[in-house]
């Protein structure tokens, strides 16, 4: 296995292929709360365990159950009720043997049962490997975490973009949620300039 | 009978997932603290912080465990603390009721702006243009930080001066920590005297700033009979423990700072 390919996709999913900045996925936590620094940091981590947790499982029930029965079409049904019923394992391994952690994660690990993100993730890990047979189950777990890192990169930054906004003087008519969505789509279009950076980089 | 092998694979991936998080939420319930549910329940929920402990539950939690006392939460006052102290067994507890109160007076009639101030409207960041935008450094700048915290509405800004209004505050500490000149503190809603200035400068510069400001000079320190108040770095002082009230030192301040407080 080569380190070089994993670290490429390590990196093209934070940068090239950033989940919110780039697909689009889970906008909702990224314009819900990122209002401070430290609600996005840990709902970000969150997710980043969820991901990977989610795709290690999923990878396999696609792989092993889904597709030599032909039933490759369930996959979205199946995938939410995998994830919802990880959340809530994880929710209850925290609360017993990490009270830190469960009262830091707090509201944010429930929350994620229903996030897209982690969803898009694990299904496009597999449209990736059905692409390129070379994808497989270590190269998945690597993308996932690389998303959750992609996550976390893109609403630190965008918390830090909203708390400056908090000080700025908005038009009456931009304030609030408007001025957020501009501001988001900014920071998507400066993401736009990693293209190629990462093939680049490793070639 | 094709469409039974995908039922019975979700349903069965549904079974397995049920069985599995039944079996965990057994195997690892954690024990539930039953008092500091109950003592949840009858605290306001407002998450203030006033009392010590963060939010609600955290002062549920401590006071289950006898580590708090009862009757620390302002915004739930005397009814609150009845019922804890029920729920602990504990007998009555007294609740010192208080009000948060703005120590400044600069009014526009009293102070004057500094500089043409065009920027945001917020006191914590006009602060950071050369300290401020009234002309006295320790003064009320009036922008309404403190209002704006108020989930009750008991502050108004007007004037250019806020003040709090006694009945409508619940004592949450939100105004105290808005306030970036730290204008705002506690004192126990009583009849007493009550130094509405800050100003710590000497009472020549004191002079210059504010038409009304504190000089430091004294005169209410001799006319107290109880020792309440005192003078500190050219600002009065007065202990509300030794107060009561007596207005004494009201009369005898000559830029008619201090004020009696009206319950």
């Amino acid at each position: 296995m080569d380190l070089k390919v994993l670290v490429g996709i390590f990196l093209a999913a934070i940068l090239t292929e950033n989940y919110i900045l780039n697909k689009f996925l889970g906008i909702c936590p990224f314009l819900g709360v990122s209002k401070k620094l430290n609600t996005a940091f840990g709902m970000s981590c969150a997710v980043t365990v969820v991901m990977v947790i989610a795709t290690a499982v999923t990878w396999p029930v696609y792989t092993y159950v889904l597709v030599p029965n032909d039933l490759g079409y369930l996959q979205t049904i199946v995938f939410i009720l995998i994830i919802a019923a990880l959340v809530q394992l994880l929710e209850i391994v925290l609360h017993k043997y990490m009270p830190p952690l469960y009262n830091a994660l707090g509201i944010y690990l429930p929350l994620i049962t229903t996030n897209c993100a982690v969803l898009g993730v694990t299904m496009l890990v597999l449209e990736k490997g059905a692409a390129d047979a070379s994808f497989g189950y270590v190269q998945s777990l690597v993308n996932a975490f690389g998303a959750g890192i992609g996550f976390l990169v893109a609403m630190v930054l965008f918390a830090g973009v909203r708390e400056r906004l908090e000080l700025c003087d908005v038009p009456k008519f931009l304030k609030g949620l408007p001025i957020t969505l501009i501001a988001a789509s900014l920071v998507a279009v400066s993401f736009l300039g990693f293209n190629g950076i990462v093939d680049g980089l490793l070639s | 009978m094709d469409i039974l092998i995908p039922i019975l694979i979700v349903a069965g991936i549904g079974l397995l997932a049920g069985v599995i998080l039944a079996v965990a939420s057994v195997v690892m319930a954690v024990p539930k603290d039953e008092k500091a549910e109950a003592i949840l329940e009858v605290l306001p929920g407002a998450n203030c912080g006033a009392c010590g402990f963060s939010g609600c539950s955290g002062y549920a939690a401590a006071l289950s465990k006898g580590e708090a006392k009862a009757g620390l939460c302002s915004p739930g006052g005397e009814e609150c603390a009845k019922a804890c102290a029920e729920l602990l067994g504990v007998g009555d507890v007294a609740v010192e009721k208080k009000t948060a109160l703005v120590h400044c007076m600069g009014s526009y009639d009293m102070t004057s702006d500094k500089m043409n101030y065009d920027g945001i409207h917020s006191c914590s960041a006009s602060t950071f243009l050369a300290g401020g935008i009234t002309s006295c450094r320790f003064g009320c700048m009036g922008m309404g930080d403190c209002a704006a915290a108020c989930p009750y509405g008991a502050i108004s800004v007007c004037n250019g001066m806020a003040s709090v209004n006694p009945e409508k505050c619940r004592g949450c500490s939100q105004c105290v920590a808005a306030c970036p000149k730290g204008l705002i503190s506690f004192v126990p809603l009583k009849k007493q005297a009550v130094v509405r200035c800050s100003n710590c400068d000497k009472g020549a510069q004191t002079m210059k700033v504010c038409k009304i400001g504190c000089i430091g000079c004294g005169k209410c320190m001799k006319a107290c009979e109880y020792g309440a108040v005192k003078v500190q770095n050219f600002c009065a002082q007065v202990d509300p423990a030794k107060c009561v009230g007596c207005g004494k030192c009201v009369e005898a301040c000559p830029r008619h700072i201090i004020t009696l407080l009206d319950v």
